[in-house]
């Protein structure tokens, strides 16, 4: 059980900041307030029977609603966003400032940065001269499609650009929470362990990729890469993999390569594979 | 953990469906959590003492109703119990699942007054 994890937090506790853009936004979190505010009528007296609603409603449904919405505007600006997701460390930040040193002239990139505080993250993609709005979730422990939305309007990504979302880190949480993505790409690092797939089934069931990173060290650490390609295929049989070094940039052509394709692909259906 | 925040889209729904009523608060409450759901119910009823503190729940009975994954293999169509996203097909060791039921995560019912 993670007691750091909290979302019951003061309203002003999600906030948005674009960097080197001047504009800093507090995001009404509206999930505890709203729960505080439902008011009661005045019932001098009278009381209610009780009467039992069938609701069936899916507890996602709110957050599922949004993504759809953003989902519905990223396919009418013909952006591919790609929600990136991994434990704390893997890589993503790096992956991404490569990444868009090298296809910065092939593609337009934005990206929306997800971390529980600071910019430094931000900080790090603005230096590749790539727009990008910092989401600092404070106790949150996953980006929600609301907080991208909001983010989104911040960032106003141009028609026929690239959406890179770095989540939170963390291989658990955000699994459940649909961001209007194109395809989400887990991210794995060879410090972590080949039992990664296994441990955490809920991410790889519902990535469209796998990065297995910093396979520069793989001569210092006991990890298996067949066998973490096997365990994740037991969960996700359709998962594709790339084996990358982001610091040092091995493997990195092939991922760009399902970049473009993917990108192309998605500017003329709305969809990649 | 992500719990918490589906407890706090519980007492959302909860709230506005209350609200809605024009009642004032829920007597019981009928969940559905699917076995491949995501979810940890440990961690859930754990959240669920903090989360539902003054709201509309806070007195509300809670039923909880688990369901099995069932999955059926995309190979030889056997029907199996799945426990684990990546629990083979026992009868041909086939990956290649299509899960029948166990992603549920719903409110079902809600008795309000
Ligand atoms: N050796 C090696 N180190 C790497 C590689 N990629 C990233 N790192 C290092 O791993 C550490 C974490 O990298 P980040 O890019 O910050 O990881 P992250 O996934 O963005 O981390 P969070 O945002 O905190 O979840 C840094 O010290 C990186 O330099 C790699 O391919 N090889
Ligand atoms: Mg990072
Ligand atoms: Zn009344
Ligand atoms: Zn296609
Ligand atoms: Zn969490
Ligand atoms: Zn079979």
């Amino acid at each position: 059980m993670c007691s750091t994890c909290g979302c019951n937090q003061p309203a002003d506790a999600v906030t948005i900041t674009r960097i080197g853009g001047g504009i800093h936004s507090h995001a009404p979190f509206s999930a505890l307030q709203y729960h505080l505010l439902v008011e009661e009528h005045n019932h001098n007296g009278h009381s209610h029977q009780p009467v039992t609603i069938e609701l069936e409603q899916d507890i996602l449904q709110k957050n599922n609603l949004l993504a759809q919405r953003n989902r519905g505007y990223f396919e009418a600006k013909r952006i591919l966003a790609l929600n990136l997701v991994s434990s704390p460390g893997s890589g993503k930040t790096a992956l991404l400032e490569r990444t868009i040193n090298d296809l910065k002239q092939v593609m337009p990139i934005a990206v929306i940065e997800g971390d529980q505080q600071t910019t430094h993250d931000a900080d790090r993609i603005a230096q590749t001269g790539a727009p990008v709005v910092q989401i600092n979730t404070g106790k949150g422990c996953h980006l929600d499609s609301d907080m991208v939305l909001k983010a989104v309007r911040q960032l106003d990504p141009p028609n026929d650009s690239l959406l890179m979302i770095e989540n939170v880190g963390n291989l658990v949480c955000p699994a459940l929470f649909d961001l209007g993505e194109g395809g989400r790409v887990v991210i794995i690092s060879v410090t972590e362990g080949d039992d990664k797939p296994i441990k955490y089934p809920d991410m790889f069931f519902s990535a469209n990729l796998c990065i297995i990173n910093k396979i520069d060290l793989l001569p210092y650490v006991p990890f298996d890469v067949e066998k973490a390609k096997s365990y994740a295929l037991q969960v996700n049989p359709q998962l594709r993999f790339f084996e990358v070094s982001a610091l040092h940039g091995q493997g990195m052509d092939k991922w760009y390569d399902w970049l473009k394709t993917q990108f192309a692909h998605f500017r003329d259906y709305q969809h990649i594979h | 953990m992500h719990e918490l925040s589906i407890v706090l889209g519980i007492v959302d729904i909860a709230a506005s469906t209350v609200q809605k009523a024009n009642a004032h608060k829920v007597d019981r409450i009928e969940l559905e959590i699917g076995e491949l759901a995501g979810i940890e119910t440990d961690a859930l009823l754990f959240a669920w003492d903090t989360a539902i503190k003054n709201t509309v729940l806070a007195r509300a009975k809670r039923d909880i109703h688990y369901v099995p994954g069932k999955a059926r293999c995309l190979d030889c169509g056997e029907l199996f119990d799945m426990h684990q996203l990546y629990d083979p097909c026992p009868k041909c060791n086939n990956y290649l699942n299509e899960i029948i039921q166990g992603r549920e995560l719903k409110v079902k019912a809600l008795t309000v007054s």
